[in-house]
């Protein structure tokens, strides 16, 4: 090691006091204190009342609303799950047969990711809101007019258009992770596959899925805690639509605006926060037994 | 012969399907384009599905003479410019002295600012926002400072496995020509790392431009707000007038698409980047 590394050691550590201040502030400090403020009760600036674990009973048993919008998380995270990826995994696949043409479609399918929430949840709130009904107009022009609907408020349809506005907003991110895995794939194993007789079936089961399995893993996680936590796009778009499309962090945040519910609102980002951690364990655990049953990652 | 059309069938099918999707992801926004140049009698005719015929400019005229608009543009730039600066000081200082110097509890910090990527805190921004109360800083540098935070690790993390992929003879050689750990960060280590900082901006970039959650909760004045709890607050004052608001959401979203289709590596990179390792 040269000289220059080692001596002085302190002046080394000044390096990273910037860092380490900002994120001992804005950090680990409100990591912990959105614990100690669970427990309270009040607005936290002047009246706080200490209750105990009373906050996490009313979350964890009493709070039907609460549970509601997990229920609402959980509905669009699985559409993203399934719609979503698999939409993006078939592009993927398809823009990895295509030669010249595949720059264009990478950068039309990244545009919506690239854009705000603000932006994508206005504009489709503009054209699906009943008023104006611009959807409404183009479903009766191409003769589906039956169809019609009050898409952002009706009772049955309100989820649904959030879960599929969610899903068309972020195809495109789960497209790029996925259209670079499918890309270090090397060619001679499907060459060396083509040789000994295998079809685009056996193909695509045995060397595409199993060498994909890491980043299908992966793309899996993100997408569970990237849509659990979605909460401005809907916010844009439908404004809760009175509780039927109302989210877990929106809840939240309407706790710290109304200005009244602040401990309690710490308690249910805890409450999800944990469970995030905890589904994100087991869906690792799973795709590790699963790479062990192909035998591609056996540590 | 066979081979050949079944292959153009195949290819036929397959850029059908690519294509209707691309059209899914533009149309929305040719519809706001077109839109935000109708007047508000044509579009209650057509609801902006037929050509704007008349092309008037009076939306956007509108949009730009009331101030608001320029006031949350300039807010925004102001927020991304100077967070992201901060972050790349910042981050590049540290990620330097982790992987180049010594000092006492080095892994453990780093082990510290990994933990932190990888733990979901949902809500984050409530402890926060409580905590800009109590330290009086529901303000520009508070917002900043906490902005700042959000990029920090996952900037550190970057720029600390690029630095380690780089060879140090020139490090050495700046040493031996006598210039301090300080100096030699900033003329040999800073300029090395180009291609990651880039990315590291981009990232950034566009985390503090969209972000809108601790913005709208700390920032009640117009001339506080950057763009996107602006755009909320032009949507809700002028909600009967669509076409104006589209001319706000147009003028709002093309500068980042123009941004995007030249710099589009690094914008996939950087988005990309925070989404694997974020």
């Amino acid at each position: 090691m040269t000289e220059y590394t080692t001596n002085n050691r302190f002046s080394s550590f000044s390096f990273i006091i910037p860092a380490l201040v900002i994120f001992a502030v804005f950090y680990l400090y409100p990591f912990f204190y959105s614990f100690a403020l669970s427990l309270y009760e009040g607005d936290g600036i002047s009246t706080m009342r200490f209750v105990g674990l009373n906050n996490y009973k009313t979350a964890l048993c009493l709070d039907r609303e609460w549970w509601r919008s997990m229920y609402n998380g959980a509905f669009i995270t699985f559409l993203a799950l399934t719609l979503q990826n698999i939409l993006a995994f078939a592009l993927a696949l398809g823009v990895n047969k295509t030669v010249r043409t595949n720059k264009i479609y990478c950068t039309v399918f990244f545009i919506l990711p690239v854009l705000s929430e603000i932006i994508i949840g206005l504009l489709m709130r503009e054209i699906l809101k009943s008023d104006p009904g611009v959807f409404n107009q183009i479903l009766g022009k191409i003769g589906l007019g039956g169809f019609a609907s009050n898409w952002l408020e009706g009772e049955k349809t309100a989820l649904l258009t959030t879960a599929l506005v969610h899903c068309w907003r972020g195809f495109g991110w789960a497209f790029v992770i996925i259209l670079a895995g499918l890309q270090t794939i090397p060619e001679q194993l499907y060459e060396a596959a083509r040789i000994d007789g295998a079809n685009a079936w056996h193909k695509f089961t045995k060397i595409t899925i199993p060498l994909l399995m890491p980043v299908l893993s992966l793309v899996f996680i993100l997408t569970i805690l990237g849509t659990m936590q979605v909460f401005t796009m809907i916010l844009a778009l439908t404004r809760g639509a009175g509780g039927l499309t109302e989210v877990p962090v929106m809840r939240i945040y309407n706790h710290l605006r109304g200005g009244r519910l602040i401990g309690y609102a710490c308690t249910e980002g805890v409450v999800l926060g944990v469970i995030l951690i905890a589904v994100s364990f087991v869906t690792l655990y799973i795709s590790k037994q699963m790479r062990k049953h192909y035998g591609v990652l056996p540590n | 012969m066979y081979y050949q059309t079944k292959k153009i069938i195949f290819l036929l099918v397959l850029h059908t399907f690519l294509i209707s999707v691309a059209l899914s992801c533009i149309g929305p926004f040719i519809w706001m384009i077109n839109t935000s140049l109708q007047t508000e009698t044509e579009f209650s005719d057509s609801h902006g599905l037929k050509r704007a015929e008349s092309f008037n400019l009076s939306n956007y005229k509108k949009v730009l003479v009331d101030k608001k608009l320029w006031v949350y543009f300039l807010n925004s730039l102001f927020y991304t410019f100077i967070t992201v600066t901060l972050i790349v000081f910042i981050s590049s200082l540290a990620a330097y002295a982790f992987s180049r110097l010594d000092f006492p509890f080095k892994n453990t910090i780093f082990l510290m600012f990994l933990t932190a990527m990888m733990i979901p805190l949902p809500a984050g921004f409530v402890p926060v926002y409580v905590l800009l109360n109590k330290l009086g800083l529901v303000n520009r540098v508070g917002y900043v400072l906490a902005m700042t935070n959000m990029g920090l690790s996952l900037s550190i993390y970057l720029l600390k496995t690029f630095f380690d992929t780089l060879p140090r003879d020139l490090e050495d050689a700046a040493h031996i020509d006598g210039c301090n750990k300080l100096q030699i960060w900033w003329n040999v280590g800073l300029p090395l790392t180009a291609p990651a900082l880039a990315v590291v901006i981009v990232f950034n970039a566009l985390n503090v431009w969209n972000e809108f959650v601790l913005a709208s909760l700390m920032f009640t004045e117009d001339a506080l707000m950057p763009l996107q709890v602006g755009l909320m607050e032009i949507y809700n004052r002028n909600i009967i007038q669509h076409t104006l608001v589209m001319a706000a959401l147009t003028i709002a979203a093309v500068p980042i698409i123009i941004l995007y289709l030249r710099m589009q590596k690094q914008f996939i990179k950087g988005l990309t980047a925070g989404a694997v390792f974020g």
